[in-house]
């Protein structure tokens, strides 16, 4: 009933109705944003100290994965005003990028497939051998 | 035959598998995002469909970098540097983030300042941003070129898996663009911002759309920073 009455409206006026008055267009307090700046850049000097420090093996890619995870949690939900958005738009944009999961998923497993089939068919002692280091 | 036809076009709009009723719920005056604004909305879904564009660019990566025999180059040592006669690990690269993430800064206060019509602020801010940004596309052409004068090709490099060369180049080459493209993108806005445009109209949401394009292009080279950089 509420969409009936808005009809009448122009498309234009009702968003500037909506931006003037009832979400006032995503306006916080300024200090939320010096907050996440500054998390932003700890999170950032504590992933390149991962590198720095020359974490390996488990602990270095699932630090790397919280920190890039917690990273663009922190860009997607304020600097980009997410969690102050309606769930209709949220799910729309969120939940779409879970398929690729899928595809991650496939890839690995057809890399896999490719890595073990370029080992029984090319096997040279170059190719086992790496090339320095490690 | 012709009956028939004509009966369903008739039914067309109110029968919900037709092909007319499929036009007409496009193209009619609905609402589904209430209370956001169309262009905002529809920056969204165009940085849901980046979001798969760069997917694709990184899993590729992933592919190619798991399936190959040859030991992947190292990006720790690929991407140093030397300065004041050390040699620093990734150091560029930090700097890069730590630029981008300052720039992401600047443009959430621009967006802040706007929605409280300040115009001089907002428009200071987003020319910072872009400032910014155009600093991280030249220190990015500085390490492309560095890459190059080495001997990395998108075929071949002296280290290891020519792979390496092909993502590389790919990867953050589509990103450059993307920040290139927010520069230019932010500096037209923050133009119009400083004549007034939208203290007339009074779409300052338009510095916010802008902002989720930036904010975007900071989110990609998170991911970049993790997967290309420091895995």
């Amino acid at each position: 009933m509420d969409h009936a009455t808005h009809a009448g409206h122009t498309p234009a006026a009702q968003g500037a109705d909506a931006v003037g008055h009832d979400d006032a267009g995503q306006q916080h307090p300024l200090g939320i944003y010096f907050k996440i700046w500054a998390l932003l850049f700890i999170l950032s000097a504590m992933s390149y100290a991962v590198d720095y420090f020359g974490f390996q093996g488990l602990a270095r890619w699932s630090l790397i994965l919280i920190f890039m995870f917690l990273k663009a949690g922190l860009i997607v939900s304020v600097f980009m005003h997410m969690v102050w958005e309606r769930l209709a738009l949220i799910y729309a944009i969120l939940l779409p990028p879970l398929a690729l999961i899928v595809l991650v998923g496939l890839m690995s497993l057809e890399a896999d497939y490719t890595h073990w089939t370029r080992i029984l068919f090319y096997e040279t002692p170059a190719a086992i051998e790496p090339v320095e280091h490690h | 035959m012709s009956q028939t036809t004509l009966t369903q076009n008739a039914h067309a709009a109110t029968e919900p598998h037709s092909l007319d009723s499929l036009v007409s719920d496009w193209t009619t005056d609905q609402e589904v995002f209430k209370k956001v604004q169309w262009g905002k909305a529809m920056m969204w879904i165009f940085l849901l469909s980046d979001t798969f564009i760069f997917s694709c660019f990184l899993t590729s990566y992933m592919t190619v970098r798991a399936s190959t025999m040859v030991a992947w180059p190292n990006p720790s040592e690929v991407f140093a540097l030397t300065l004041f006669g050390q040699n620093i690990p990734l150091i560029l690269i930090a700097i890069m983030t730590f630029v981008l993430i300052s720039s992401s800064g600047t443009m959430a206060l621009a967006v802040n300042f706007g929605y409280r019509r300040n115009r001089r602020a907002t428009a200071a801010l987003m020319l910072a941003t872009a400032l910014l940004g155009a600093t991280f596309v030249g220190m990015q052409a500085f390490e492309w070129s560095k890459l190059i004068s080495e001997g990395v090709r998108p075929w071949g490099n002296p280290w290891g898996a020519p792979q390496f060369g092909a993502s590389f180049f790919m990867i953050t080459g589509f990103h450059g663009l993307h920040v290139s493209i927010g520069v230019i993108y932010l500096t037209t806005i923050a133009i119009r911002v400083l004549n007034g445009v939208y203290d007339r109209n009074g779409k300052y949401e338009v510095v916010e759309i802008a902002g989720l394009y930036w904010h975007f292009v900071d989110l990609v080279w998170v991911f970049i920073f993790a997967f290309f950089y420091l895995w």
